[in-house]
């Protein structure tokens, strides 16, 4: 049975049960609510600023590299493309998972999550609460590719031989990533478990 | 329907579905999952809290030398440059990512430090017996609703691919703080682990009473 079918309302930082209808936890302080009324609204706007700001992350370079004898720029794909010229497969994956499969997945993931809540859909819920969990842990795991861009620019500044500086897309590309983990948070996972009558 | 229901304070509701499931005392060193979307609900584990308050002040020193001593080093063509921690924040301080500099150094440094600090002063007086600090409570909501958001962890992979990045290009040298960076996240990752939400707020519970 669920707290709020028992006419109860839990605080989802502390745990503690209260009456319906309270609006503040007496234990942490925290506001109270049976459901996020805004939750889809909420999952929409920051799901849609995540994906708007995820497109100039791939358009504009990500990296200006210097070398005494060429300039280039690289966007996340081409310095991808660049890790498997030089034979590195193992790191190549890693930022290809973590700059476009990730931030990908989760725009699906998401989008699905919230249309299941919208047309309420009564079937899987294990599956899509595992969905749920599964975007929550890895969503954070994108900005490994920020990381690198802020290391690789601070380390190779060696005046005329090498120097590399970020480009503009690093900065789309961290906002994308904080709007979709945004995105995640807002989602009100007891929503998917609202249209199961099995366990009541 | 209410009425058959055992007290509040005996009930806890899954905060990932809302099932609600009666608290009981578990054996030590057994969890508690919920019955409906198997979220872990509570961890039994004595002395954990000694533990907790142990390795975030471990963590805290070893980030404050994350922070101050060189962190990696490139050697190429008869230049050096030396890097700090900060040097990468400082990466993005030019024109318009300006305020990427600034989200680089909360999510790296100052949110971690932030969490340390506030879970050291939440628990510190509940290990010696003492009554709570006043704001114990919301240092401790603090900490765990900014989880997501320090993200050492994630800054020492990146640090990882750069390093495999640049490494046919030139000599890296790793520094002591390369080392005390990757100290912080071990320590971090265990810490978070142990920490069972539940728990601790009957902790807080108790000792103010």
């Amino acid at each position: 049975m669920s707290a709020r079918k028992a006419g109860l309302v839990a605080c989802r930082s502390c745990g503690q049960v209260h009456q319906l209808g309270s609006t503040v936890c007496k234990r942490c302080g925290g506001p109270l609510q049976s459901r996020d009324e805004q939750s889809l609204q909420k999952v929409w706007a920051w799901l849609i600023a995540g994906i708007i700001a995820y497109i100039p992350a791939n358009v504009y370079p990500m990296l200006l590299t210097s070398t005494l004898i060429e300039r280039s720029e690289s966007t996340i794909i081409g310095g991808v493309v660049e890790l498997v010229d030089y034979g590195s497969y193992g790191v190549a994956a890693i930022v290809f998972i973590a700059s476009v499969m990730i931030p990908i997945g989760k725009f699906v993931a998401v989008g699905y999550l919230a249309l299941s809540i919208q047309y309420g859909w009564n079937d899987r819920q294990h599956q899509r609460h595992r969905a749920y969990e599964v975007v929550e842990f890895i969503g954070r795991w994108s900005m490994i590719d920020v990381f690198v861009v802020a290391i690789l620019s601070a380390l190779v500044q060696l005046e005329t031989i090498a120097t590399i500086n970020p480009g503009i897309a690093a900065v789309s590309f961290a906002l994308s990533v904080i709007f979709t983990m945004l995105a995640a948070q807002a989602f009100d996972s007891r929503l998917i478990w609202d249209a199961d009558r099995t366990t009541t | 329907m209410t009425a058959s229901l055992p007290p509040l304070d005996d009930l806890i509701a899954c905060p990932q579905c809302d099932t609600l499931h009666q608290a009981q005392d578990l054996p030590p060193g057994s969890k508690a999952h919920c019955s409906r979307c198997g979220v872990l609900l509570m961890t039994s584990k004595p002395e954990a809290v000694a533990r907790i308050l142990a390795l975030a002040i471990t963590a805290f020193i070893l980030m404050i030398a994350a922070v101050s001593f060189p962190f990696l080093s490139l050697d190429a063509g008869g230049l050096t440059n030396a890097t700090s921690v900060i040097d990468a924040v400082l990466a993005f301080r030019d024109g318009l990512a300006f305020p990427l500099a600034v989200a680089v150094a909360f999510f790296i440094i100052v949110i971690p430090l932030m969490r340390l600090s506030a879970l050291i002063y939440a628990l510190g007086p509940l290990v010696r017996n003492a009554a709570p600090r006043s704001y114990a409570r919301a240092a401790f909501t603090l900490a765990e609703r900014l989880r997501p958001w320090s993200m050492a962890e994630i800054f020492i992979v990146g640090v990882t691919v750069a390093l495999i990045k640049v490494a046919g290009l030139a000599a890296v040298t790793i520094g002591p703080a390369f080392w005390a960076f990757a100290g912080v996240v071990v320590i971090t990752v265990l810490k978070d682990q142990m920490i069972c939400r539940y728990s601790i707020w009957e902790m807080l519970d108790k000792a103010e009473a």
